[in-house]
């Protein structure tokens, strides 16, 4: 793409009517609006994080015994109450960091003496695999926002996303190279299928998606535990709600070998940033979403199916919330148990929101939730800090970012055309 | 209040949407304010009222200096606007909306119903606005919904009222009636600045006139002093031919046939009641009528976007009533709908897309479902040339154009595609009279190659300019179809009811209600501003 316009044109549309005149041009250059507009959401989004990680450190100075200690003593000994304060809040935030991407001391370890490299590597890749459902079904529910359609059932998808792999992966025996890509297949229909009926029924009936995408979780919450509990689904031999497990071929492997859980799983999720990123920008199809998203009316002027539209971008966003499904189960869980999936669908919209429902802002929106996850667990361990505390964070920064006009109130930004808010608020009224 | 701009400088980016602007506004006067679409009209008032924020230069109300941060303070001044796209709340009531935000109350808050309905009466008798204060606004006809705007800011106490684009969308008799109004409220003392493009009611209400273009004061005269020509060549820099110039129409074949038609609106009431109609290759048909006559209804179902309940609707041949949106595209038909912001255009979409919107999925602009982004960009660079377009580039969204230049956006797109019949609803709405002129020019080339025109426009000047023959519709019906030299009178008051003339050529035998009464029962159209000499053509 280049945004480059040649700054005669313009200048000619100004002065066709004015005859070729002494006419001071129109200065046409790149659209300078949008440039400012996106830096702001970088910016603003920006500010989210730092205003959050600076409000998670007073909540931790506040909760933390030691600290609260020594700062009742300030008046003594001021300095070393504000050491106090300041190392815990530091420690907490290193073993965030470390536990989410790399040990720095670790690292040079490893450099130094070669070995260790598994060790060194764990965190990030356990933040991979975090990710990698939440960017799936955050791509998903991007989808749909841009699009319009609310789809609040990413969980729901993905259980049935993950059911339908589970089959394909114990029913079947095939080699890796035909039964993988099958079992990857089978979870992005089994969540089409799921995306499909609520489509139908606002297509047919006008059903609003918010409603029936929602009693669609609990109708796949309910089939999950069913099947968990009789065959073929059930392992064989057990009285516990547990799956039968993945074979060998139906399971994604590995990427940087067996110590580390990093996988294939990633690679799709990334591959599909890509692809949604070309979708949007640059397929015909991408371009009727975006339009029915902004404005239905006119799309339908213009001749465009709000019908079909609402459908296809149900069952799109139900693929992807299915893969979300597939990925965990074959990329590091290879069974199925009550509650699986845990709060990743829902998640889902948050990583979408954070992301401004662009591909790419739903990947680094999702690496970091998934680092915040992480990274909390092993604060928690290090540290004592409740992993509570890292999903305070999460949410104040969910809070931020879903409220730009505050972030822009506090820092004193000035506001550079299309508000933020509006992407977000559009389309319940469908 | 006498209000002074004094050197309002207002960017956008390189853009330079006012510059240096001066303008001085009398107590009790009503200043004119004209400028061709982007001149920076609508940017300035925005200014004034607190919407947006100028870069340079100073307000001075009453000798001192002012700075509104938002339009409350605007408010809190004594400066009232009337948004070209009003800003009520639709199932609120009348006096609700009228009070809304400065609602006299009782004790605990409670809203003093009473108080703001008698508060209501007293100003709309006191300036001759007629309103019923328990009417659901929604249920209104817009020209009262514009009296409700204006009751708004009066009732706020404005001493200088904002009027931006108030008689685009009213008809003839509501514009006198809002002109009567402006008129009162001038000699009340209070001042009004009024934004316009229609020349003939400039040269009725004005008492000074100040003319932009491109962002800059180019001059300030009053109506005594110039004509409509010596204005329309102010603003656009050259002169301008305010009369289409075309030849005799060489009708073909019939491409839309149109008969039985009945369609029913939202409430369920009958909007076309049993329509015939007959637009054939090569010729303009321009259907007449006050606003809200059914003209509506009936492009919505010739274009598909609204079903018919019966009758038929065919385009050469193909039967098209009940179809779809795409299938009346596919069939060759081309739509600029009457409202622009809410069927025409993506506003926050780039100018090159919305230029795209019902064409994006074919050749040249895609390829196996691939958009080729190069051939969009290069036709909006083209449209924007031919169609004198102003926008800071191609990828701007046309919700920050100007609201001329989003209406060209969409007569460009129509008009650039091959189709065998063409429906304008008010295609020149909102547009400034060169633009016109070229889009008039346009419409008139498709006509000659061959396309079907089929125009709907409630400006009985468009209608007579540009019709080869003239509909005039009436209550859901097609009361006649005459020569549009049949004359403006005669219009009129076929527009009012009045059955058709009988020795008008062309009239289909049925035309006119078996009820023949009614005649002069409303008041005749277009009794306002000085008849206009340049009828016909
Ligand atoms: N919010 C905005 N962002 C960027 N550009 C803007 C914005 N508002 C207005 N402009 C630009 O400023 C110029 C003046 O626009 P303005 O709306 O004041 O024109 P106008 O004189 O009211 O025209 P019209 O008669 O068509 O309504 C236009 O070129 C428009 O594109
Ligand atoms: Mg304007």
């Amino acid at each position: 793409m280049t945004p480059d316009v040649t700054p005669g044109v313009a200048a000619g549309a100004a002065g066709a009517t004015a005859g070729g005149g002494p006419e001071p041009a129109v200065p046409a250059r790149r659209n300078p609006l949008r440039g400012l507009v996106e830096a702001n959401v970088v910016v603003v989004t920006a500010l989210a994080i730092v205003s959050s990680l600076l409000i998670g450190g007073v909540l931790i100075i506040a909760t933390s015994p030691t600290v609260l200690h020594a700062l009742g003593r300030i008046g003594s000994s001021p300095g070393r109450a504000l050491g106090v304060a300041g190392s815990t809040v530091g420690d907490a935030y290193a073993a965030m960091f470390t536990g989410a991407i790399v040990s720095p001391s670790g690292l040079g370890h490893a450099i130094t003496t070669g070995h260790g490299w598994t060790a060194v590597l764990t965190p990030i890749s356990e933040t991979l695999v975090s990710a990698t459902p939440l960017i799936l079904a955050g791509l998903g529910v991007a989808l749909g926002f841009s699009t319009g359609v609310f789809n609040i059932g990413a969980q729901g998808q993905l259980i049935a996303g993950a059911l339908a792999s589970l089959y394909v992966g114990f029913e079947v025996h095939l080699p890796i190279g035909i039964h993988l890509p099958l079992v990857v297949l089978a979870g992005a229909v089994g969540g089409a299928v799921a995306g499909f009926v609520p489509g139908y029924l606002k297509a047919r009936t006008g059903a609003h998606e918010v409603i029936t995408t929602i009693m669609m979780n609990y109708v796949f919450l309910d089939l999950l535990n069913e099947l968990l509990a009789t065959q073929p689904f059930q392992q064989p031999g057990q009285s516990n709600a547990i799956s039968r497990s993945m074979p060998a071929t139906a399971r994604l492997p590995h990427l940087f070998g067996a110590g580390l859980r990093a996988n294939l799983g990633f690679v799709v999720a990334l591959a599909l940033v890509v692809a949604a990123a070309w979708f949007m920008r640059r397929s015909t199809s991408g371009f009727a979403f975006r339009v029915i998203g902004s404005n239905p009316k006119a799309g339908r002027t213009a001749g465009i199916d709000v019908r079909k539209v609402t459908t296809a971008v149900l069952v799109m966003s139900g693929a992807l919330a299915g893969l979300a499904g597939m990925a965990t189960l074959s990329g590091t869980d290879f069974f199925l148990s009550s509650g699986y999936g845990g709060n990743i669908g829902f998640d889902a919209i948050t990583v979408a929101l954070l992301g401004r429902n662009r591909p790419v802002g739903v990947l680094l929106g999702a690496l970091l939730f998934a680092a915040l996850d992480v990274g909390g667990r092993n604060m928690q361990a290090a540290t004592g800090i409740p992993l509570d505390l890292a999903f305070v964070i999460q949410a104040i920064i969910v809070f931020f970012v879903a409220t730009p006009a505050l972030v822009r109130e506090v820092y004193r930004l000035r506001e550079t055309g299309a508000s933020l808010g509006q992407v977000l608020s559009k389309g319940w009224g469908g | 209040m006498r209000l002074e701009l004094r050197g309002v400088t207002k960017r956008y980016g390189p853009l330079v949407a006012n510059d240096h602007v001066d303008l001085t506004v009398e107590p009790g006067e009503i200043h004119c304010l004209l400028g061709e679409n982007g001149a920076g009209k609508s940017t300035l008032m925005n200014v004034l009222f607190g919407m947006a924020r100028a870069d340079e230069g100073e307000v001075r109300i009453d000798g001192s200096p002012v700075r509104f941060a938002d339009p409350g303070e605007a408010v809190a001044h004594g400066i009232g606007m009337v948004h070209q796209h009003f800003m009520l709340v639709p199932v609120f009531t009348v006096a609700e909306n009228v009070v809304l935000g400065f609602e006299p109350t009782r004790a605990l808050g409670f809203l003093d119903r009473r108080r703001a309905r008698a508060d209501i009466r007293l100003l709309s008798e006191q300036f001759g606005l007629e309103v019923d204060p328990d009417a659901v606004v929604e249920d209104v006809p817009v020209g009262v919904q514009q009296r409700v705007e204006i009751l708004k800011a009066l009732q706020r106490d404005a001493k200088l009222l904002i009027l931006d684009e108030p008689t685009a969308v009213l008809t003839p008799q509501e514009s006198e009636a809002l002109f009567a109004i402006v008129r009162s409220l001038a000699r009340a003392g209070r001042s009004v600045l009024f934004i316009t493009h229609k020349l003939k009611e400039v040269l009725a209400v004005a008492d000074r006139i100040t003319v932009m273009r491109l962002g800059r004061v180019v001059g300030t005269t009053t109506a005594s002093e110039s004509g409509e020509s010596e204005l329309a060549t102010m603003m656009v820099g050259r002169a301008v031919e305010l009369v289409v110039r075309k030849g005799p129409a060489r009708p073909g074949a019939a491409v839309l046939e149109i008969s039985g038609l009945t369609v029913v609106d939202e409430r369920g009431l009958v909007a076309v009641d049993g329509v015939d109609l007959e637009v054939r290759a090569g010729e303009i048909l321009a259907v007449a009528g006050v606003q809200g006559n059914g003209q509506t209804e009936l492009a919505q179902a010739i274009t598909g976007l609204r079903p018919a309940v019966a009758g038929s609707i065919r385009i050469d041949g193909e039967e098209l009533a009940g179809a779809t949106p795409e299938a009346a595209i596919a069939a060759g038909v081309a739509n600029v709908p009457e409202d622009r912001q809410v069927d025409g255009l993506v506003l926050d979409m780039a100018v090159e897309d919305n230029l795209v919107l019902d064409i994006f999925d074919r050749a040249p602009f895609a390829r196996h479902g691939a958009r080729d982004l190069a051939a969009v960009r290069s036709n909006a660079e083209r449209k924007l040339v031919d169609f004198d377009i102003r926008a800071p580039s191609v990828l701007t969204p046309v919700g920050s154009l100007s609201g001329g230049n989003q209406q060209k956006v969409v007569v460009a797109r129509e008009l650039s595609r091959p189709v065998k019949l063409l429906v304008a609803s008010q295609p020149t709405r909102g547009l400034d009279v060169g633009s016109i002129e070229y889009v008039h020019r346009r419409i008139v080339e498709e006509r000659d190659r061959g396309v079907a025109v089929l125009i709907i426009s409630s400006e009985l000047d468009e209608v007579l300019a540009l019709g080869d023959r003239v509909a005039v519709m009436y209550r859901g019906k097609i009361t006649g179809v005459v020569d549009p030299a049949a004359g403006r009178d005669r219009i009129g008051l076929m527009m009012a009811g009045a059955a058709a003339d009988p020795v008008a050529p062309a009239a289909p035998p049925e035309a006119g209600p078996p009820d023949r009464p009614e005649t002069g029962a409303a008041d005749p159209p277009e009794a306002g501003p000085p008849a206009c000499p340049e009828t016909g053509a």
